[in-house]
């Protein structure tokens, strides 16, 4: 019911058209991008720009009311060239996802009749979103430095959210993002104390780089976290498998049961793929959080080496900030 | 199976009377308390005087004590019950209080009773105001700068620290009573000692004042392992200027985003785990608009109105829930109630926007200051529910029932304000706060400008702007289906349309329903459709395309209407009646029974109570819709009191099949015209009457019958618009004032006749036979409203020639009015004769009382005449048989009311009522009067002023009594002399508006040195229309804002005086109601 503009520069919506169940959507506005923390990096953003693809919602806000506002959603999607469309049923839409599951999707705006069978054809012929490689365009192109702390943690971006980066500095380290497809060899030479695996779009399968750096980040015993995507890499790197989700879990509202302590937190949440929960039993991982309405799998934890994941966002952004305690999970590793 | 195995029997504490600031919400709150204990097979008892309730029904409970809710009969209850646990928090404050002192006391330790739920050191740690600070400062949550007080020496230096204006909050109390803001030090003094006195511990916070700042609220869920989740948040669109009852409200929040959102959020769980909540609590914040610094404000350790709203809102029974965890469950142990598959530990994620807008019913009250502000005054509230914001509010409109139909395109034509009237009014909020909104955005002054004078979020008056737009359209455009569309997601009504294009709202629904533009079933099922569920809990709107469920086509059910929001005059009992209808008929074999209301705080709203509930307007043009896609074999209109009443014609004309007594029927005996020659036909008498269309004949009439005349509408119900006039000048603007009220119906003027008896009778019909459930005597006299007196079961001042006479007026008046269902009828008796004033084919206000006291269901029995199912044996005059005492006492929220005048007369001012049965009438009227919050003093000082010579002779036996009793008797100088020299040793005491003159009245009261008072307003109580005497008013005015009880009729006087005297030498029983017969 907040949060779109956390929403739609989560680079884990790349390539998506993104509908949003609560009805009045662009009340609030849309903050000045310029206004950063002191790391350089925007205060209320998660990505320079606009992730999604487009926007479907029920009624779009014309006038928006805040103290931090610099324009409208419609003035910033404008500006964006990011499509939109109001005025839909989002209800009667997140029904038809929630039976047939997410899907391909087609925005078209025209003064005349619309032909339909066209249109259909049409996007069957382009590439599905599945198959997208998407890591050229998530992932930076570079190497980046935030801070100067002693101390370095890696975040290797698959899509990272500036939210994983903000958390990451809270706990008072330097820190580093390298690109996805980074070898162990490079990351270790920045002589970092831990790493972190960041959200990201699409199938986990679409990084065979990262998953090989994982691979030898567990085996040497690097302090790791996953997060999202960065799970479901490390799961695969351990010998787990992953799957892809109906209509996946999308939402601020997620509880999740901590296994080890039989506490339930809300959390926010955006997958489409998941870890398969039976093949955890042939890898050296243990279930750490499961989802308390579907017992999916929201976390694991390796047995005897310091790597730990979660399929939840600890960074919220949007979302509750009831699990930022795993990155002090990470800190412990790192500190140990 | 119990979660606890130590718990066997719990005890559940009521809140009493409805009184503004605790309303029916706690009937709700209380019943899912009950049905929570009773699934884990545990036993419950409890203590509640709130006879119109649900919860005191015995279906959920297995013991009902119709008792006063205080520490000295809850421990009388808990020594003969010997319960092993308490829930305090499904009662109010009143409960909450209770369990403090009870905890205080020793009693609970004393009978190992363990508190369920938050403990009693939890609760100290919300409400003590330093408490509180310091807690919330260990958990890193802000606070306002404020310092709590016992004295005003020192309110005015803190005052004087902080700088003018401050705001005054009282510990422990209710709907911010007592409160205010101070914007210098005489305002201060006045709300500090009226605060201090309002008290339970004698101290005041004095605050800096954040009007302009945001108010949003969290409702928490926490169980006893720390797990604690957010149900619902809410925004108040009137800010913090105005108590969150007395506010408009949406849920969830609109203006702030995410950050701010998950900010406040993160504080109110970490607030209410530092604090120690196990169950349900609200937490209220102060946001600043400019900026993200926010303050908590406070936490409600308890069920209450902001959570039954927050229930109804997002679909999970927050009451139900609260209750399990009470009994040790976590909160991951439990299941959502709508998907029954997903976790109750959750945040539930809503798909459209809900808007709350309280009732206020200040026309009520003479003398009555309509300002809103931090104490609240509203007497019950909707919901509406909605995709558009615009929708939300005018939906909620319609649905207060005042005769509205929006914000815009009224009946009446709006107000014209000049530049400095409307900019006064922007920055006073009163109860028409919104439509001054308007007013000021059609004069052009811009939304900058009323959002700094208002402190209204411009987002809101933006959306207002939007509906004014559209009503402009409306009136100059073609209504084609692209422009009916976006009026009807704007919330525009039929009426409305109707009214601006010259048609009729028939004629609009036509034109609308031809161009396809319908309105949506949705199904509020707290996911967002994320997850398929199974809910038939329901809304209609205009913000989507396709309904979400389908109505079985081969099985027709039945709609049964509510009745819409609380307020004087149609409280509790018509959801009493409301529920027991769909019981009934459930009973009777009907599988397929709906619901529609819009008032969050009931029982009926619970979506386990009937197979589909449509939370919906109760409008003709809504009732349409909803039978469009219900295609029902019928629709019950004859328990929801007058609204539901009136739209038995409307229904039926448009060929709705109304189940029941015909409209026709029930027309004849709304309609005073007909009603009248029937009654000649059965020459059964009435007070001489006529019915007119203009002054002259009524002038004319009333000089024939000579004054006073009454003077009311047709179809209204708790004398809204009804006058005693006394006079021709008087009579010239109450004629104008009834026919505003009810336009479309003609206006009547009968002889009102002094010194008589009232009595009603309830009973049910089948339009063969017809079934008395009682005839119930009014112990003031007539011309107090039957809603404010007190009525005793059985009757004992009629002769059993009369009792005789009103049987047989009652069963011809029934057949001869086709009855078939609920009636009931009010006598006048004068001078040994019976007259009829009126017939209401309906349920009426003391049905669940006759029902109670005589342990027959009327609506039950309703529900098979209804039905056409034969009606049970049941014995003659069984209400006569019954051997105990049944007093039904008004209780008054005169507090909270501002400058209102608390004399009775013909209009209802009475906002709820409790009832005690006893082994004889002093034993049920002294439980009556402490539940209403009487002291019932053994020695003291009464003070007695008393108008008129006829009152003096008459307060003759009543003073003698109370000074055999030792009371000492102060009077005004005129009421000494005439009772110095009937009784003797009565001192004077001077009146407030003489202050030189010493001993004053004022000066005791505020020394606390006067028990109670008796003051009969000049020659009779219905003189104040006359010319109201303001020194008496200030008496009387002056007490209730200390808290001291004020008789202000004879019969109260004498009620109360006898109390006393039987007090003396007499205990009360304290025994459990008897369950109902079982019919058949």
């Amino acid at each position: 019911m907040v949060g779109y503009t956390e929403a739609l520069t989560d680079p884990s919506y790349k390539g998506q058209l993104l509908t949003l169940t609560y009805p009045l959507v662009g009340n609030y506005g849309v903050p000045d991008p310029k206004i950063t923390d002191d790391d350089g990096i925007p205060r209320y953003f998660e990505a320079d720009e606009i992730q999604a693809r487009g926007l479907v919602i029920h009624e779009l806000s014309h006038t928006a009311s805040h103290w931090n506002l610099s324009m409208t959603l419609d003035e910033w999607m404008y500006n964006e060239k990011i499509p939109g469309i109001s005025g839909i049923d989002t209800r009667e839409l997140t029904k038809k996802l929630r039976t047939s599951g997410v899907m391909m999707a087609a925005l078209v705006v025209s003064d005349t009749e619309i032909d339909e069978d066209k249109i259909k054809q049409q996007l069957a012929s382009t590439t599905s979103y599945v198959s997208e490689q998407f890591m050229d365009s998530v992932s930076t192109k570079e190497e980046k430095v935030y801070g100067t702390e002693e101390q370095t943690v890696v975040v290797i971006d698959t899509g990272a959210k500036f939210a994983i980066i903000r958390n990451v500095r809270e706990l008072g380290y330097k820190v580093v993002v390298v690109p996805w497809d980074t070898t162990y060899e490079k990351i270790m030479s920045y002589n970092p104390k831990g790493i972190v695996l960041s959200s990201g779009p699409g199938d986990p399968q679409n990084c065979p780089a990262t998953i090989e750096t994982t691979k030898k980040l567990i085996e040497n015993n690097v302090p790791t976290l996953g997060i999202c995507l960065g799970a479901q890499i490390i799961g695969i790197a351990g010998n787990t498998e992953t799957y892809k989700l109906k209509y996946g879990h999308r939402g601020q509202n997620k509880p999740c049961v901590n296994l080890e302590t039989n506490q339930v937190y809300v959390t926010s949440q955006n997958h489409g793929y998941g870890i398969k929960p039976e093949s955890l039993a042939k890898s050296d991982f243990n279930l750490w959080f499961t989802n308390a309405d579907d017992k999916t799998v929201e976390g694991i934890k390796h047995k005897t080496k310091k790597c730990i994941a979660v399929q939840f966002h600890p960074e919220a952004a949007p979302g509750p900030f009831d699990c930022k305690y795993v990155f002090e999970e990470l800190k412990g590793l790192m500190e140990k | 199976m119990p979660k606890n195995e130590s718990l066997n029997k719990i005890l559940v504490l009521g809140s009493g009377a409805i009184k503004i600031g605790e309303a029916g919400e706690f009937d709700y709150s209380g019943s899912q308390c009950l049905k929570a204990i009773h699934e884990d097979g545990l036993k419950s008892v409890l203590i509640n005087p709130n006879i119109a309730t649900i919860q005191t029904d015995t279906r959920f409970a297995d013991q009902v004590y119709l008792l006063p809710v205080n520490p000295q009969y809850v421990e009388s209850v808990v020594e003969k019950e010997r319960p092993d646990g308490i829930m305090l928090a499904y009662g109010g404050q009143t409960a909450l209080n209770c369990g403090v002192k009870l905890e205080e006391a020793g009693i609970l330790q004393k009978y190992g009773v363990k508190v369920l739920g938050t403990q009693v050191q939890g609760i100290k740690n919300t409400e003590d105001r330093q408490l509180f600070k310091d807690q919330m400062t260990e958990a890193g949550v802000p606070v306002l700068k404020s310092k709590t007080v016992t004295n005003f020496d020192d309110a005015k230096k803190v005052a004087e620290e902080l700088n003018y204006p401050v705001i005054i909050r009282v510990a422990y109390t209710l709907g911010g009573r007592g409160g205010g803001i101070a914007h210098n030090e005489i305002e201060l003094h006045e709300i500090v000692e009226r605060g201090l006195n309002a008290s339970l511990v004698g101290q005041v916070l004095v605050e800096e004042y954040i009007g302009h700042w945001k108010q949003i609220e969290y409702e928490v869920m926490q169980d006893y392992d720390g797990n604690n989740v957010i149900v619902c948040n809410m925004e108040n669109v009137l800010s913090m200027k105005v108590h969150t009852g007395d506010n408009i409200v949406v849920a969830p929040s609109q203006t702030i985003n995410n950050h701010e959102y998950h900010m406040l959020r993160s504080a109110a769980l970490r607030a209410t785990k530092h604090v120690g909540i196990v169950g349900e609590c609200n937490i209220q914040y102060a946001l600043d608009s400019n900026s993200d610094r926010y303050v908590a404000i406070e936490i409600n350790p308890r069920l209450s109105r902001s959570s039954a709203l927050a229930s109804k809102a997002t679909g999970y029974p927050l009451a139900y829930m609260s209750a399990k965890i009470g009994l040790g469950y976590s909160l991951s142990e439990l299941v959502n109630r709508i998907t029954k598959s997903t976790t109750a530990c959750f945040e539930p994620s809503l798909d459209y926007i809900v808007c709350k807008h309280p009732r206020w019913d200040f026309s009520k009250f003479e003398q009555v200051n309509r300002k809103l502000g931090v104490t609240m005054k509203s007497v019950g509230e909707v919901m509406a529910v909605g995709r558009t914001f615009e929708e939300s509010l005018q939906k909620a409109i319609r649905m207060l029932a005042i005769g509205n139909d929006g914000l815009v395109l009224n009946r009446a034509n709006g107000k014209k304000y000049t530049e400095e009237e409307i900019e006064f009014k922007l920055s006073h909020h009163d109860d028409e706060i919104l439509y001054n909104v308007a007013i000021a955005l059609k004069m052009g002054i811009t939304v900058e400008r009323i959002y700094k004078l208002s402190a209204i979020d411009p987002w809101f008056i933006e959306k207002i702007q939007n509906i004014i737009n559209a009503e402009a359209k409306i009136k100059e455009s073609e209504l084609d289906k692209s422009l009916m569309w976006d009026i009807k997601k704007l919330g525009f009504s039929d009426k409305q349309i109707a009214r601006a294009k010259g048609k009729t709202s028939d004629e609009v629904r036509k034109i609308r329903k031809e161009l396809g533009v319908v309105p949506a079933v949705k199904q509020i099922d707290t996911l967002a459709a994320e997850w398929p569920a199974v809910t038939n809990y329901l809304y209609l709107t205009y913000g989507g395309y396709s309904h979400d469920v389908e109505i079985p086509k081969d099985d027709p059910g039945i709609v049964v209407v509510g009745a819409g929001p609380y307020r004087i005059g149609s409280s509790v009992e018509f959801d009493w009646g409301t529920v027991n209808m769909v019981w009934g008929l459930q009973e009777n074999g009907e599988k397929n029974v709906s619901v529609v209301n819009c008032n969050p705080e009931t029982v009926s709203t619970d979506y386990d109570i009937c197979t589909r509930l449509y939370f919906e307007e109760l409008t003709q043009e809504r009732l349409l819709d909803i039978t469009d896609f219900e295609n029902p074999k019928g629709v019950i209109t004859c328990v929801g009191g007058q609204t539901a009443n009136n739209l038995t014609p409307g229904l039926a004309e448009r060929g709705i099949n109304i189940l029941g007594t015909s409209a026709k029927d029930v027309d004849r005996a709304e309609d005073r015209s007909k009603f009248s020659a029937e009654l000649d036909k059965l020459h059964i008498g009435q007070p001489r009457w006529q019915a007119f269309s203009n002054i002259n004949e009524a002038k004319s009439f009333a000089q024939e019958v000579g004054f006073p005349v009454i003077v009311r509408p047709s179809y209204v119900l708790s004398g809204a618009a009804m006058k005693v006039v006394w006079s021709q000048d008087e009579l010239k603007t109450y004629v104008k004032e009834a026919t505003d009220v009810s336009p479309d119906h003609p206006v009547v003027i009968s002889k009102f006749m002094l010194n008589s008896l009232e009595v009603d009778v309830d009973g049910i019909s089948n339009g063969k036979e017809v079934i008395i459930g009682s005839i119930v005597e009014h112990i003031d006299s007539a011309g107090v409203h039957s809603g404010d007196a007190m009525m005793c079961i059985p009757p004992w001042r009629l002769s059993n020639k009369i009792i005789e006479t009103i049987n047989d007026y009652t069963k011809r008046i029934a057949l001869t009015f086709n009855v078939i269902g609920p009636f009931n009828l009010q006598f006048l008796i004068n001078d040994d004769q019976v007259y009829v004033i009126e017939l209401n084919i309906r349920a009426s206000r003391s049905m669940p009382f006759v029902s109670k006291l005589v342990k027959t269901n009327l609506i039950s029995l309703a529900s098979k005449a209804i039905l056409g199912k034969p009606l049970p044996k049941i014995e003659e005059n069984k209400w006569q048989k019954i051997s105990n005492y049944g007093i039904k006492v008004p209780q008054f929220s005169f507090m909270q009311l501002d400058g209102a005048d608390i004399a009775l007369g013909v209009e209802m001012q009475s906002t709820g009522e409790a009832a005690c049965f006893g082994n004889s009438f002093y034993d049920a009227l002294s439980k009556g009067l402490t539940s209403v919050g009487y002291n019932l003093p053994q020695t003291g000082t009464a003070v007695v002023t008393v108008g008129g010579s006829q009152n003096k002779e008459k307060l003759i036996p009543a003073i003698a009594k109370l000074k055999n009793l030792g009371f000492k008797i102060l009077a005004t100088e005129h009421t000494a002399e005439f009772f110095e020299e009937k009784i003797g040793d009565i001192e004077i005491v001077h009146k407030i508006s003489e202050p030189q003159r010493k001993p004053n009245i004022s000066d005791l009261l505020y020394e606390r040195k006067i028990n109670f008072i008796i003051n009969i307003p000049s020659t009779s109580t219905l003189e104040k229309y006359v010319g109201m005497l303001e020194d008496e008013y200030q008496i009387r005015r002056k007490a209730i804002e200390l808290g001291i009880p004020v008789l202000t009729t004879i019969e109260l006087a004498d009620s109360f005086v006898n109390t006393l005297e039987w007090l003396k030498d007499n205990q009360t029983t304290k025994d459990p109601i008897q369950p109902y017969d079982e019919l058949d």
